[in-house]
């Protein structure tokens, strides 16, 4: 079976620091997969790599299939690979309704013409109200999206990476920052994702990630140090000296 | 509520962004009303319409995309040299003038976008001072072409659509400016409003998550630096068909700085920004000129450095409430 | 032609002296002042008013303007730059224009708009001949003054701890305020001190740009050019970039009059689109 999102022999390297080491990474169709590692191991730095947002110093990235190393981020958008931000990226003086009814313009390819309007679009209409649905964002849709809760705002961060329909997403540390209260609620609409969607979670809260994946990659200085089921993880010395150990204490 | 309902009132609230509120109706109705309340003052509105359809170019570059510019005269003076130059030597028309400096504008837009979407607002800001700049320059070397620094004259206009000649007093003048920016103001309303607006918004707003949004960034605001150039060409034509001069004045950096002035006044982003700023901008100028002619520069100079220093925020204050005041008078009639 | 060269060269030095300072306080507050050619006519003019109306010697009147408009530098940056800095570029640009502006006008008011001279010293006149080059004495004179200059700049800039201290603070501001180094005041002092030096390059380069209400603007350009082109992380960089847009004005204007000033706005363009990012990287990063 081929996978969803492959790397082979990434590498990238800042002057003399390799923050990606030649990384062999595979995503499986449909993969709850997560992605963990001390700070500085440099997940953020993949993710950005696996998105265009930075370009590897060498090695391959496909996409179902398909050589995407060379394209934009917004070419891989249009392929099906979304993400979000583990520090909120919003559109500051749009609305929720706003922010997706862009998204979803630009996956309908309107986001060329400068004479369509909105809300003469019945397709963009309809999806936009399903997201805003899904995501529980309805009742918000019309305030600015400055002026909303930090919890709030980061379903609004997932919900706009969802509203291109991608067929892999990468959430990189969802609910960072989010208090344990609405925490819940988060990983729940994570968790209510469908499941033809492949998702690749970047986390550091061990309690999401054991309850989450069903797959964990554990990278360490910009290396695969490990990668199994949840179970062998939890098992696994190696992860546990260089991770597991310091993480349970907090 | 059912999903048909919702949906209802997403499409309603997707249009309210590009509903016309009472109070542009009655803009629109005073501009032109202009024409017959005050028919001594048509040479002044005319300025006024034009330095208005600049503004507005500069409003959908710098309010909607969020490109800063230093240089925005060499689109004008693309514009008016070109409009000028077809009147002198292939045809009179106004409107062949006027499509023809749109499109010589547009052409160096789109020419000269790539290195304006390149760098951070300080580069961007040399860059298109640079352009501005070498236009200058050019039109100052080529006198065979341009007249250099005598201006290009003897500019004969024939009748705007073959019936309405130019008149001494811009009574022609100010109905055809003032009708080339309604119809232009119109096509931006309608543009900004549209999904490619929303992209340039999302642009301005977040690059980063506009490009991770699906958003071709450097191809969105390519188009728009060209859509904006071609105004700003509109504005040039105008000038030069409606004075039938044109002279290096038009490339000269202060009209690049007096346009920031014009659009801080008025606040960018809402597109009305660059209109109300031109209105207030010449009547300004007017009022100073009558003063003291000679310092013109001293007090523009003042204004700039007080606005920046504070002043905006207390003149944006004061026109957000009197805008807020008359769109809710307007909701409520319109109920 | 060497004539032209040795022209083009005294030409740049002056350029450096009236664009460094601009670097640096570009480089240390990420501050976009335009207005800096104010400074540098301000020491023209004082230097003009000092030996026309008080008739002191033209050596008299070169620190004279130096301190003059250090003195302003410091005043202004007390009261109406420090707000600023906080500002996007666009208010800088805004303020510092409207500064640009009403300086023009008001200078235009208080001592017209007429081109302004001064009288050279008989030493200082005239040119002799080395090897069939023709020398110019005063630009000999501009020559030595300007490099001993740049020497003491670099030296200071490189080998004294306030030189480190700036470097430093150029480098990362924020890192700079956490060891303890107070970046306000090296700021002011290098604002007053690159200020002074813009009205030292201003009343030397009287005799060689001229000197009318308009210098701020029409020079700014040139300013900007020495900043971008050079980076704000060095003295030798607007140096040598100083150094090349004088021959290239100089040597553009001789050899092809007819484009003007074409050239260096050109080869400004060019550059930047060669290196969009890098000339400013290290300001900001």
């Amino acid at each position: 079976m081929s996978a969803a999102l492959q790397t082979f022999g990434l590498c990238k390297s800042f002057g003399g620091i390799t923050a990606t080491d030649h990384v062999d990474f595979a995503l499986a169709k449909g993969a709850r997969h997560a992605l963990i590692g001390p700070n500085g191991a440099g997940k953020t730095t993949f993710v950005n790599q696996l998105t265009g947002m930075l370009r590897p110093s060498s090695g391959r990235i496909e996409l179902m299939g398909e050589d995407i190393t060379a394209l934009p981020p917004e070419a891989r958008v249009k392929r099906g690979l979304a993400r979000t931000f583990q520090i909120n990226q919003l559109f500051a003086t749009m609305t929720p309704l706003e922010m997706i009814a862009l998204v979803t313009s630009e996956r309908l390819g309107r986001g060329r013409s400068p004479f369509r309007t909105l809300d003469r679009d019945a397709t963009l209409v309809a999806e936009t109200a399903e997201i805003l649905t899904r995501f529980k964002l309805d009742d918000i849709m019309n305030r600015p999206i400055a002026t909303l809760p930090y919890g709030r705002r980061r379903q609004i961060e997932i919900a706009a990476a969802f509203a291109a329909r991608p067929s892999v997403l990468l959430l990189d540390e969802p609910a960072a920052g989010v208090p344990e209260a609405e925490r819940r609620e988060l990983m729940a609409t994570v968790a209510a994702l469908p499941e033809d969607v492949s998702v690749l979670l970047i986390e550091h809260d061990m309690d999401l990630v054991f309850r989450f994946a069903n797959r964990i990659t554990v990278l360490v200085n910009g290396r695969v140090l490990a990668e199994g089921t949840p179970e062998a993880m939890a098992r696994d010395p190696a992860v546990r000296a260089a991770y597991l150990g310091e993480a349970a204490h907090v | 509520m059912s999903a048909a309902a919702f949906e209802a009132r997403v499409r309603e609230a997707l249009r309210a962004g590009r509903r016309w509120y009472p109070a542009e109706f009655l803009f629109w109705l005073a501009a032109f009303a202009a024409f017959l309340l005050l028919p001594g003052q048509l040479l002044l509105l005319n300025e006024v319409a034009i330095l208005a359809l600049f503004a507005l170019s500069l409003d959908l570059v710098l309010g909607y995309a969020g490109i800063v510019s230093l240089g925005h005269a060499a689109f004008l003076g693309m514009g008016a040299y070109a409009a000028g130059l077809l009147a002198r030597h292939v045809t009179a028309d106004p409107l062949a003038g006027l499509a023809c400096g749109m499109a010589a504008a547009g052409l160096l837009g789109l020419a000269t976008s790539p290195l304006v979407l390149r760098g951070s607002d300080l580069t961007r800001l040399m860059v298109t001072l640079g352009v501005a700049l070498i236009l200058y320059e050019l039109a100052n070397s080529f006198a065979s072409v341009t007249g250099g620094a005598d201006g290009l004259q003897g500019i004969m206009m024939a009748p705007v659509l073959g019936l309405f000649d130019f008149d001494l007093f811009g009574r022609t003048a100010y109905l055809y400016s003032l009708s080339v920016l309604f119809l232009l103001f119109l096509v931006a309303r309608r543009v900004v409003g549209s999904p490619f607006g929303l992209s340039l918004r999302a642009i301005r707003d977040n690059p980063l998550r506009a490009s991770a949004s699906g958003v071709p960034n450097g191809r969105r605001l390519a188009a728009v630096y060209a859509l904006a150039a071609a105004y700003a060409g509109a504005a040039g034509a105008l000038l030069a068909q409606t004075t039938q001069f044109v002279s290096l004045d038009v490339l000269d950096f202060h009209r690049s700085a007096d346009l920031m002035l014009v659009l801080i006044i008025g606040g960018a982003g809402y597109l009305y920004g660059g209109l109300v700023g031109a209105i207030a901008f010449k009547l300004l100028q007017d009022g100073i000129a009558s003063l003291t002619p000679q310092y013109w520069m001293f007090w523009i100079g003042l204004f700039l450095v007080l606005f920046v220093l504070g002043g905006r925020e207390v003149i944006h204050g004061a026109v957000r409430a009197v805008v807020g005041r008359v769109a809710r008078f307007g909701r409520g009639a319109a109920r | 032609m060497l004539t032209i060269l040795f022209d083009g060269i005294a030409y740049g030095m002056v350029l450096f002296v009236l664009g460094c300072g601009l670097s640096v306080t570009m480089g240390l507050m990420n501050f976009v002042n335009l207005a800096h050619g104010a400074f540098a006519m301000l020491g023209g003019y004082v230097a003009v008013l000092a030996m026309q109306r008080l008739g002191l010697p033209f050596l008299a009147s070169l620190p004279l303007a130096f301190l003059a408009a250090a003195l302003v530098g410091i005043v202004l940056e007390r009261l109406v730059y420090r707000p600023m800095y906080a500002k996007s570029h666009l208010d800088q640009v805004m303020f510092s224009i409207g500064l640009v502006f009403m300086a023009v006008a008001g200078t235009d008011w208080l001592m017209g708009s007429t081109q302004q001279f001064i009288r050279l010293p008989a030493w200082l006149q005239g040119r002799f001949e080395i090897a069939g080059i023709g020398i110019g004495r005063y630009r000999l004179f501009v020559i030595a003054i300007c490099g001993l200059l740049a020497i003491s700049l670099h030296w200071g800039f490189t080998r004294t701890r306030f030189g480190s201290r700036l470097r430093a603070a150029v480098d990362d501001a924020r890192v700079a305020r956490g060891l303890g180094i107070p970046v306000n005041r090296l700021f002011a002092v290098t604002f007053a001190l690159g200020s002074g030096l813009a009205g030292l390059g201003g009343a030397l380069g009287i005799e060689l740009m001229g000197l009318d209400p308009t210098f701020p603007l029409k020079f700014m350009i040139y300013f900007l050019i020495v900043v971008t082109v050079g980076g704000t992380s060095s003295i030798t960089g607007p140096f040598f970039a100083a150094m090349l847009l004088g021959l290239a004005d100089v040597l553009g204007k001789y050899l092809v009059p007819q484009l003007g000033a074409f050239i260096i706005y050109a080869l400004m363009v060019m550059l930047l689109i060669i290196r969009p990012h890098g000339l400013f990287a290290r300001g900001r990063a």
